[in-house]
């Protein structure tokens, strides 16, 4: 009978791809949004994760995200190295300063300032030159997309591409020489501004002068360490936040959830579209049960049980979900493929996975189960009317 | 004599909310076995609905009827469905075929749902389409076939499981004139025999010469029965 439920299911070629689309576009705007919103999201923390190398971040108390740099003073870096269970501390200069380009126009870039004599911190891929070239007398490394964008160097074509920064170029940051000398590739951030790594002495140079310029200072535990105790250490001895790398990206994370538009904005994206998925797969699949409500007539009246009818609509649904679920969740993945290497945020997580899944499922056995019920009190005698 | 179908004061009200409509109002009737019986009557007489509970689709509200012995109202629901699925075979006026599948396909479904392995079971519906003059038509869909022909695979689906009883409903009103005496001429050639009864119900007076009997329905009454036993 499962031959014959999955015949009655694809012969009807136009109703069966309909179903398939429905169910496709379902999974692709059940997984598409998300992963867009995921990966704008996972933008908001990646400074952190791109610094990578310590456990923990010390701040000011009144810090809420990564982007919120309230300065601390440089003797803070020394109460912190103190602390036992430190095995080391290193300071970080982090800030919005303005370029000066070669046509004269100004860009606002991050700014990140490296302990000079190890420069923890330093950006995770080099593309060109080394990060110790940071050590040469006024180097910057710049990230791979800024370079090519926003502090490109004026197109000779009117409207043309800029032409991409490279080693050796020469910026301005508040009125003093910085030297490329290094091409970095970092995960794009929040804003998508460039990225300009350099030492924390000359970072201080560049900045506007003032009596705090310590972001943050970052620390590595001793080896057995508990992570959690240290950082309550750090917080009672001086009065500072200390947050883990995970605590911290969650704090930044949590920030961009509460204070800003865009979880709602992508929620009612992600329910809207779930809706007119749902509405389009259910809608369509429970038609093609009642269109078929004759043949399950026949089938009845001939001697089929309610058990056998109801496995064979299973399967049609399973089938279908199954199909439209794959064709979504690979459109999904092509979008992401296809978008990798532009400005806009992707991230395709397993667990993404699980939630598009459990989504369609849901779609599907809805419509499976009302298409049941009616094939379950369908009265066979309906065979005889015209 | 061997009954085949034996009715008793069968009564069939359809309730439909606002008013009742009684469709079966104290049926009596007998059908023997190896009978072609005719059930005729103006629109809404009770004809479908009377073979319909002899089929054991329809339970009827009161009076008994038996088929092969066997009183079905008191069967359990599955009990009613294997007696159905090998004891009933159906024709339908709009031949019902499943669109999806082709003829030998829809052939074999009876086979199928009786337990049949899918294969062995298009084998055997290949040679009953043979019976009925369609064996080379057995990968056709419905839709490649006429209205005639998909009828005869109608007969073929109703016969191929050897069913003891066979119900058809309007078997000609969709068909021409010839096409519709030589579907009734193969159904009493191919499908009727001594241990197969056929009850048909018609409005086609032309197919009238057919039959054993001719039972004349009237508002749920059986007004006449014409034709000896």
């Amino acid at each position: 009978m499962y031959y014959i439920a999955l015949k009655m299911l694809i012969g009807d070629k136009g109703k069966y791809i309909g179903i398939v689309m429905g169910l496709t576009f379902a999974s692709l705007i059940m997984t598409q949004q998300p992963a867009i919103f995921l990966g704008l999201m996972t933008r908001s923390y990646s400074f952190i994760t791109d610094v990578g190398l310590p456990d923990i971040w010390v701040m000011d108390p009144k810090v809420q995200f990564v982007d919120d740099i309230k300065p601390l003073q440089d003797t803070e870096l020394y109460r912190v190295r103190g602390i036992s269970g430190v095995e080391w501390a290193m300071p970080m200069y982090k800030g919005l300063l303005k370029a000066r380009l070669t046509d004269g126009t100004f860009q606002t870039c991050i700014v990140v300032g490296l302990d000079d004599a190890t420069l923890t911190g330093g950006p995770p891929v080099m593309l060109e030159g080394k990060i110790d070239d940071l050590r040469r007398s006024d180097g910057v490394i710049v990230d791979i997309d800024g370079a090519r964008d926003k502090l490109g160097k004026p197109s000779p074509v009117p409207g043309g591409k800029p032409i991409p920064l490279k080693v050796g170029d020469v910026l301005e940051l508040n009125d003093l020489r910085a030297i490329v000398v290094g091409i970095a590739k970092v995960t794009r951030t929040f804003q998508s501004q460039p990225v300009v790594y350099t030492t924390y002495s000359r970072a201080k140079s560049y900045a506007p002068k003032e009596r705090k310029l310590l972001s943050f200072v970052l620390v590595k535990a001793k080896q057995g360490q508990n992570l959690v105790e240290l950082t309550r250490r750090i917080r009672e001895t001086t009065g500072l936040a200390a947050y883990t790398q995970a605590e911290f990206k969650t704090l930044t994370f949590e920030y961009f959830m509460h204070n800003t538009g865009i979880p709602i904005n992508f929620g009612i994206s992600v329910l809207l579209g779930f809706i007119v998925g749902a509405a389009i797969a259910g809608q369509t699949f429970y038609n093609f049960t009642l269109e078929n409500l004759r043949q399950f007539g026949v089938l009845k009246a001939m001697g089929t049980s309610n058990w056998t009818l109801l496995r064979m609509i299973l399967l049609q649904a399973v089938l279908v979900g199954s199909i439209g679920y794959g064709l979504g969740v690979g459109l999904t993945a092509l979008f992401g493929y296809a978008m990798r290497n532009t400005i806009l945020a992707f991230k395709f997580p397993w667990q993404l996975l699980l939630f598009s899944g459990a989504g369609v499922s849901l779609i599907c056995v809805f419509a499976a189960i009302i298409s049941i019920l009616k094939v379950i009190r369908l009265e066979p005698a309906i065979v005889f009317k015209g | 004599m061997d009954l085949a179908v034996r009715c008793q004061n069968v009564v069939k009200v359809y309730d439909t909310g606002e008013q009742k409509v009684t469709a079966l109002n104290g049926i009596n009737l007998d059908i023997a076995v190896g009978e072609l019986m005719m059930l005729v009557g103006p629109s809404g007489c009770g004809k479908t609905t009377l073979i319909s509970v002899m089929a054991g689709i329809l339970d009827q509200d009161d009076g008994s009827c038996e088929v092969f012995g066997e009183n079905l109202i008191d069967m359990r629901s599955r009990d009613k469905l294997n007696f159905r699925a090998h004891n009933i075979g159906f024709v339908f006026q709009a031949f019902n075929l499943l669109p999806s599948l082709n003829a030998a396909e829809n052939v074999s479904v009876p086979l199928i749902i009786n337990g049949m392995k899918r294969v062995e079971a298009e084998r055997k519906a290949t040679s009953v389409l043979e019976q009925v003059g369609l064996g080379e038509r057995a990968t056709s869909l419905p839709s490649q076939l006429s209205g005639g022909q998909q009828q005869r695979v109608a007969i073929a689906r109703a016969l191929v499981h050897s069913p003891r009883l066979i119900v058809c409903d309007e078997p000609t009103s969709a068909l021409d004139h010839e096409t519709g005496h030589n579907v009734m001429t193969l159904l009493k050639d191919v499908a009727l025999h001594k241990d197969r009864t056929l009850v048909i119900v018609t409005h086609d007076a032309r197919i009238f010469d057919f039959a054993d009997r001719i039972a004349e329905m009237d508002d749920g009454h059986i007004i006449k029965v014409k034709g000896a036993r």
